[in-house]
């Protein structure tokens, strides 16, 4: 597929390395010649130095031969109107970022209509999402959820003596008396799709699928349950905060948020009085012990600058605050985030590369089935897809234990109205199904990719 | 440094070399010559090692940067001439392995000078193999292994831009692999093209495919003791308009074949090719004017000496060692200019000439108003000024060393100044022949072995643009630090 990206920046740069690997044509456009040098020697893409909104640049990129135009310079008008440009000149579809709140109400739909645009996508709003996830369920360190919501996957990271230590995963469904699968391992560095004799260690960070209801029958089991945040501190002003406490405020949970900068803090404070708005400088321990860090179920650090997270979320754990999570932006970070014992890790850029890695594999997927949602596991090494099963095909109605499946790929769940089967070799798959495949090392365009 | 990388590319580039020595090997078993044995072999060696190489250096990693890029065409050059020559000294018709290195060399790098005495007493599968290297060379080997092993890694654009003349290099779509297969599909389609047009104005078959791979690659090795001279004016005319087409930047192909004639048609270095080759002609047709019974005879040899030196192609139908002074001063000049950026021509290339010229009227535009701010356009787009410097240190560097090469050929005894003058100038931008003792109808013979391996260095340093054989060479860049 040919994608013209427009704007390289931090999240530009994520994308266009994500999309270039799955085997993409991109050609990357943005003024700065010293940004473009760099790439070219990084990345296998054409290079084009103009504005996106000009018309000739566009031409020079090949827009009327292009299938998806991503706009994500930092401004929201210009990734508009480039978007709308590009259309008019041919492309087939269009994605910008849309980031400023005051797009976000009733005006998005009608703007996105009315630009033709085919998505528009806010890392922020997404960030707090996802950050609102990880909170409604502290033991995991990274949810995601598929169609109907009560589907859902966890990663979460094995404790030396957790009681699922030591066990076949085959005994594990009979012992814990809930319907669950674990679906994928990651150890040291290596990532597998662990069969029904594997045993597994303390420090395994496991990805498992299951129904919300049994999943809790897993956690409460497994002693890992804990109640639901309710009392969070958030550090860094920043529009995530702003989503995210928004979020937080409508599910009923008390906010606290300490920000440097005064008017940012009043900003919040006249948006929503719920918040309890502290001004000051959130490295300072005194500050925080005085806005009561050591009472709160949850810290998030959402300051601009990756180290402070880091540093924030360790003095946060120390203070036995139960769930802490950071954001980071820098992939070099998450390592040293993981030695630092913070498994709660938040990437703006990793979000809005699923997103957008998943409308362009739906884009290139073929009639039949097509991919509902993509998530990237374990760093990037596995793949959670969900499909839908559109029509009879050489798959369904066959039971799975006949099917011939490709070596690393697994089906975790199938859901079929409005309840998940976690399949055993009896079940089959029928058209009008909802498939989840995990995928290691491998990517998959329709679901009949999985068999050999 | 990634030395696996570089051996492992090298191990490929290889058992490439093997696969396209089957086309030579095709028609010496057609003619059954005797080339048989001597390509065979050199096949299972040049596969073997191959083979070899990619087993011992698999890379843990495919990151490559400038440096590797470097190395590995430098490297990938020497090596695939060395190999190359094993088939003329297995064959026993060019006995000595120096003689046969240079000859390599010399087709390789499109240059088209040469040691035989006597090429019409060579085989008809040596001669092939040995214009067939003009034809590989020309768009180059390791632009081949991009466009048909393209599972390399993305930075393969460090090897290209190493490879690929002109001063930056512009990719035709996104991905590498795409472009440089473009690049192979215009240069075939023309290259066929051409063998058409020569095969239906008269010539045999053989003579038209060796004359198009030795105009395509702008090489210039013949197979007729006076080059073409004796071909038809139809051919002769079919050649000269060729050799002018394959000097052009390769991206204007791509832009006609897009249908972007307007962009096409902008392009500044175009307009400088077409009006060096068209005035010359112009100046030498009126100088020799005298020497030819007819006007369409002194406009035809004018214009073929001219696009088979500035093409930097060195065919020749006219021994213009004969012509007026102000011509062969003509002719020196434009060994030196060359053709475009991004074609398969040696030289300075004109683009780097119009950067220089305008980069020097802004100098002097800054003398006479030091406070003047000016800027550089070319290809209607502004220059930066890093662009600039480093078309200026290539200017420096290239005359310094070919300043070096000609003094160095001095040693050589029994030589004028100008006939070591117009050898250098002559392997150093690959054209071929020179003037008095190199002149075309004479030949490199008489040069001792030791400025053979010079010459063949000469010419490797001008067709890689001399940053990748100059870094290969200094021994820094492999020692561990």
């Amino acid at each position: 597929m040919r994608i013209i990206l427009v704007g390289c920046g931090k999240i530009g740069v994520a994308l266009l390395s994500a999309l270039v690997a799955e085997g993409h044509d991109l050609v990357a456009m943005d003024n700065r010649q010293e940004v473009l040098d760099d790439l070219t020697n990084q990345f296998d893409v054409m290079c084009v130095n103009g504005n996106g909104a000009d018309c000739e640049a566009l031409q020079d990129a090949g827009v009327d031969r292009t299938d998806l135009v991503i706009a994500v310079t930092g401004s929201d008008e210009l990734n508009m109107l480039m978007c709308y440009l590009s259309k008019r000149m041919g492309a087939a579809h269009t994605i910008a970022r849309i980031r400023n709140p005051q797009y976000h109400d009733k005006s998005l739909s009608f703007l996105r209509q009315q630009l033709d645009l085919s998505m528009s996508i806010n890392p922020e709003l997404l960030t707090a999402q996802e950050l609102l996830h990880i909170l409604k369920l502290p033991a995991a360190s990274k949810i995601e959820t598929f169609s109907r919501r009560n589907f859902e996957m966890v990663e979460l990271r094995l404790k030396a003596d957790s009681p699922l230590v030591g066990q076949r995963l085959m005994d594990l469904r009979d012992r814990f008396k809930a319907k669950f699968l674990i679906c994928v391992v990651q150890r040291d560095s290596e990532v597998v799709i662990p069969r029904g004799n594997y045993v597994l260690q303390g420090g395994d960070r496991i990805g498992l699928t299951a129904d919300r209801t049994e999943l809790w029958k897993l956690l409460k089991a497994t002693g890992l349950a804990k109640r639901q945040a309710r009392n969070i501190m958030l550090i860094g002003g920043s529009r995530i905060a702003f989503y995210l406490s928004k979020m937080l405020l409508s599910s009923g949970s008390n906010v606290i948020l300490i920000e440097s900068d005064s008017n940012i803090c009043h900003r919040f404070a006249d948006a929503m009085p719920g918040v309890s708005a502290f001004c000051g400088d959130g490295t300072h321990q005194e500050l925080l012990r005085e806005a009561g860090l050591s009472d709160q179920d949850a810290f998030v650090s959402l300051t601009g600058m990756d180290e402070q997270n880091l540093l924030l979320a360790y003095h946060a754990r120390l203070q036995h605050v139960s769930q802490v999570i950071a954001k980071i932006n820098h992939d070099e970070m998450v390592r040293m985030a993981e030695q630092m014992g913070l498994e709660s890790v938040v990437s703006p850029k990793d979000v809005v590369v699923n997103v957008v890695l998943r409308y362009a594999r739906a884009l290139e997927s073929s009639k039949g089935s097509s991919i509902e949602n993509l998530y990237q596991l374990m760093d990037g090494k596995a793949e959670a897809l969900e499909f839908v099963v559109r029509s009879a095909a050489s798959f369904t109605d066959v039971p799975l234990k006949n099917l011939h499946l490709k070596k690393n790929i697994l089906i975790a769940g199938i859901l079929r109205d409005r309840k998940a089967i976690i399949p055993t070799g009896d079940d089959v798959i029928l058209p009008g199904d909802r498939v989840v495949v995990i995928a290691g090392h491998r990517r998959l365009n329709a679901l009949s990719d999985i068999l050999l | 440094m990634n030395r696996k990388m570089v051996f492992y590319t090298i191990g490929r580039i290889l058992l490439l070399e093997g696969a396209l020595l089957a086309l030579p090997l095709a028609v010496s078993v057609y003619y059954w010559d005797g080339g048989q044995l001597p390509l065979l072999l050199t096949i299972a060696l040049s596969l073997g090692l191959g083979l070899l190489f990619i087993r011992l250096f698999r890379p843990d990693s495919q990151v490559i940067y400038a440096r590797e890029g470097f190395l590995i065409t430098g490297l990938t050059w020497v090596i695939v001439s060395a190999l190359g020559a094993l088939p003329f000294v297995l064959s026993g018709e060019i006995p000595s392995y120096v003689d046969a290195f240079f000859e390599t060399v010399s087709g390789f790098t499109t240059t088209g000078a040469s040691i035989l005495t006597n090429v019409e007493s060579m085989s008809r599968s040596m001669l092939f193999w040995r214009s067939f290297t003009h034809w590989i060379g020309g768009m180059g080997v390791l632009v081949l292994m991009v466009a048909v092993m393209p599972n390399l890694s993305g930075r393969t654009i460090h090897i290209l831009r190493a490879e690929m003349p002109g001063p930056t290099m512009g990719k035709l779509s996104p991905k590498l692999a795409d472009t440089a297969k473009l690049l192979y599909l215009i240069y075939i389609a023309l290259t066929l093209l051409e063998l058409f047009l020569l095969f239906a104005g008269g010539m045999p078959l053989y003579d038209s495919a060796v004359h198009t791979f030795g105009t395509a690659g702008t090489g210039g090795f013949g197979i007729k003791a006076d080059s073409v001279a004796g071909y038809s004016p139809y051919l002769q005319w079919v050649i000269a308009v060729f050799m002018m087409l394959f000097g052009l930047n390769f991206n204007i192909f791509f832009l006609l074949l897009m249908k972007r004639f307007r962009a096409a048609f902008q392009s500044e270095e175009l307009w400088a090719y077409v009006g060096i080759v068209f005035g010359s002609t112009a100046l030498i047709c009126w100088n020799i004017r005298p020497l030819f019974s007819s006007f369409s005879e002194s406009l035809r040899q004018a214009f073929f000496q001219v696009t088979t030196i500035s093409s930097t192609t060195g065919y020749s139908t006219a021994d213009f060692n004969t012509w007026p002074t102000l011509s062969r001063m003509i002719l020196v000049l434009l060994m030196f200019i060359g053709a475009c950026a991004g074609s398969t021509a040696g030289g300075l290339k004109v683009s780097r000439l119009v950067l220089l010229l305008k980069n020097y009227r802004q100098v002097v535009r800054h003398l006479l108003h030091p406070r003047a701010v000016t800027a550089t356009r070319f290809e209607g787009k502004p220059v930066d000024s890093s662009t600039l410097t480093s078309v200026n240190n290539y200017f420096a560097l290239y005359i310094g060393l070919f300043v070096g090469f000609w003094f160095l050929v001095s040693f050589q005894p029994g030589y004028d100044g100008v006939s070591n003058f117009t050898a250098v100038a002559a392997c150093y931008n690959n054209i071929g022949p020179g003037l008095n003792l190199v002149g075309p109808a004479a030949n490199y013979a008489g040069y001792a072995p030791f400025f053979k391996v010079l010459l063949s260095f000469a010419m490797l340093f001008g067709r890689l643009e001399l940053y990748p054989m100059l870094i290969s060479l200094s021994p820094g860049v492999w020692m561990k630090k």
